[in-house]
């Protein structure tokens, strides 16, 4: 810190040697010291560690001990029986679930914009984000009890016997809508700060004019909301190959396999119950390698077409 | 007001109000029927409810779906075990990003944007699972407790709030009094800076418990099976349907029966009753959170 003398004129850092600043901030180094050393422990290690990929990794030998194979993983990934399913499934899901879940936070947040009731707005705000806090682990709990052929609500409400889970047509559709259910008001947020931003008197102004509703939001809300739907719509498109693991892990049967065999699945089931460790690594940088390539177009193309960009 | 004309074009602003009004009443209840029903199940009788006589209320009113969860040797060691794990892991975590966000957010500090992109690069590269894995079991972090929350290093996500929130919500005027009575840097992180953010800390603390109180992929992969949390034991029962032990002795096929499905309903009420009341608390500081949040990522 500066001392007395100085300190009434605001402070020039820059006039001091970098040495004495360095010094003069040893208690914010020292605070830094533990988060540094567990992000370069459990981060940057495991980053460095992606090289058994290309390596076939025998435990006693270590990380770079073993030997060097090359692109053999790849290889046997790309020749797996189920590699065109894998890929497909995997871009399919997260594709429609993409399409069908990205406007529906807009539009509730549009909606909710609106409610003048303050009362019920914050109710309505409290329901919508509950879903958020539930475990995954519930909520796919609840759909295999809704979803049962014996009992099951959805099957008692439409007076059917289905046994859903075990339809390969169905497993998307269930995925989805049950992503939407849990997150979509969770996703209002973002849009909601947002337009919370907006200045009141355009509102008053566009009332003396006036607008309707519908055209309030469509003139004043939706523009402003234009360069924070497209941010999302990039951090999303970046996302496209890592599709919600847990949930496909925990609504997978054998029977619905030929929709919900993903990538994701078989970077866990090589890995972790195979021991197959190089294969599932070599998998999932091939996985993080797309989605840092998508990540790069989006922003590109979004860059050019709305000035609007991420990184 | 003799002025407030009406456009033929739109409707009128109560109409608009009405629909709208209907409009969100119909979504909460389609978002919240699906937990009531599950709340109504679990104090029914389980064959009324897959008879569906349970739509609305209860039926054959009973509490023994809770009783038998927290005598069911195992759900209840898991409650103990997502108990402990919850706060060990919300306050290491809380902890965790106040000292990252603190030393971030002063604008002093000499390889500020340096250290920040070290940590930023963490949000979009990682090793992966099995490089994480193996890096875990090396340390000697399997079967223990901490490869829940060391593996998981910094929640960034977390710090850029916190540290946007030190930016703009705490008055710099403060800092600098501060400074010129001498306080160095850890007297204004305990006196100043940790005090006057206590609303964003309610959120951290927040969205901590919840990830650590719902997480059961970790515990999956590095723990063994006495240690599993509470949703790792749901697993079990309502996912793989193993077999509900050590309560099924001694009571008849269609008892035991009844039990295993009232015990599905209940437990999962369990798991998801402690985050559904807690949140609310915090609700109002959410935008606020994004919005600093997002000033700049």
């Amino acid at each position: 810190m500066s001392n007395p003398n100085t300190a009434a004129k605001p402070r020039k850092p820059q006039g001091k040697s970098l040495g004495i600043r360095i010094l003069e901030s040893w208690q914010l180094y020292v605070l830094l010291i533990v988060p540094v050393v567990i992000t370069v422990i459990y981060k940057y290690i495991p980053m460095y560690g992606i090289q058994i990929a290309f390596r076939d990794y025998k435990p006693n030998r270590g990380f770079f001990g073993s030997e060097w194979v090359g692109m053999e993983w790849f290889e046997r990934f790309f020749t797996a029986p189920t590699f065109k399913r894998m890929i497909v499934n995997t871009i399919k899901l997260s594709l429609f679930s993409l399409l069908w879940s990205f406007p529906v936070p807009i539009i509730l947040a549009l909606a909710i914009n609106q409610l003048r009731f303050k009362r019920f707005k914050q109710v309505t705000q409290t329901v919508l984000y509950a879903p958020h806090f539930i475990s995954i682990m519930v909520v796919c709990g609840m759909l295999r009890i809704f979803l049962s052929p014996n009992g099951g609500l959805i099957n008692l409400l439409a007076g059917t016997q289905v046994d859903f889970m075990t339809e390969p047509q169905a497993f998307r559709t269930i995925y989805i809508a049950s992503g939407i259910w849990q997150d979509a008001g969770w996703g209002t947020i973002i849009y909601l700060a947002t337009l919370s931003a907006v200045d009141p008197g355009l509102y008053e102004a566009a009332k003396i004019d006036g607008a309707s509703m519908f055209q309030r939001i469509l003139n004043i809300d939706i523009p402003e909301l234009i360069p924070q739907i497209v941010l999302q719509l990039i951090m999303a498109a970046g996302g496209i190959m890592s599709v919600g693991f847990e949930k496909v892990f925990l609504l997978q049967t054998e029977l619905n396999k030929a929709t919900s065999d993903v990538i994701a699945v078989y970077v866990y089931e090589q890995g972790i119950v195979n021991h197959a460790y190089s294969l599932s690594t070599a998998v999932g940088l091939f996985n993080t390698v797309i989605n840092i390539i998508l990540l790069i177009v989006v922003n590109k193309i979004a860059k050019r077409a709305a000035d609007v960009s991420f990184v | 007001m003799e002025k407030k004309q009406k456009t033929s074009a739109g409707l009128s602003d109560k109409a608009s109000d009405i629909i709208l009004v209907t409009l969100c009443v119909l979504i909460l209840l389609i978002v919240a029927y699906p937990l009531y029903y599950v709340i109504v199940a679990s104090v029914s009788d389980p064959y009324d409810v897959y008879a569906g006589k349970t739509f609305f209320l209860p039926s054959q009113f009973t509490l023994e779906g809770y009783k038998a969860v927290f005598a069911n040797k195992d759900l209840f060691r898991g409650f103990g075990n997502s108990v402990l794990y919850t706060v060990v892991g919300t306050i290491f975590s809380v902890v965790m990003i106040y000292i990252t966000a603190f030393p971030l957010s002063r604008k002093n500090l000499p390889g500020r944007t340096a250290i920040s992109i070290f940590f930023i690069i963490t949000m979009y590269f990682g090793g992966g699972l099995i490089p994480t894995y193996l890096v875990v079991r090396d340390t000697g972090l399997l079967n223990n407790m901490w490869a829940l929350f060391l593996p998981g290093g910094v929640a960034m996500g977390n710090v850029i709030i916190v540290r946007n929130f030190f930016e703009h919500n705490i008055p710099s005027e403060m800092m600098e009094a501060a400074a010129i009575d001498g306080a160095d840097d850890f007297t204004t992180f305990f006196r100043i800076v940790v005090p006057l953010s206590r609303p964003i800390m309610a959120v951290m603390v927040v969205f901590s418990m919840v990830a650590f109180w719902n997480d059961w992929f970790t515990a999956l992969i590095y723990l063994q099976k006495e240690q599993y949390p509470f949703p790792l034991v749901l697993r079990g029962i309502l996912i793989t349907a193993e077999a509900v032990q050590n309560m099924t002795s001694g009571m008849s096929y269609a008892e035991a029966n009844r039990v295993t499905e009232l015990i599905k309903f209940a437990s999962m009420i369990v798991a998801a009753a402690p985050m559904l009341i807690i949140y609310p608390f915090v609700q109002k500081y959410f935008e606020q959170g994004f919005m600093t949040g997002a000033v700049k990522g």
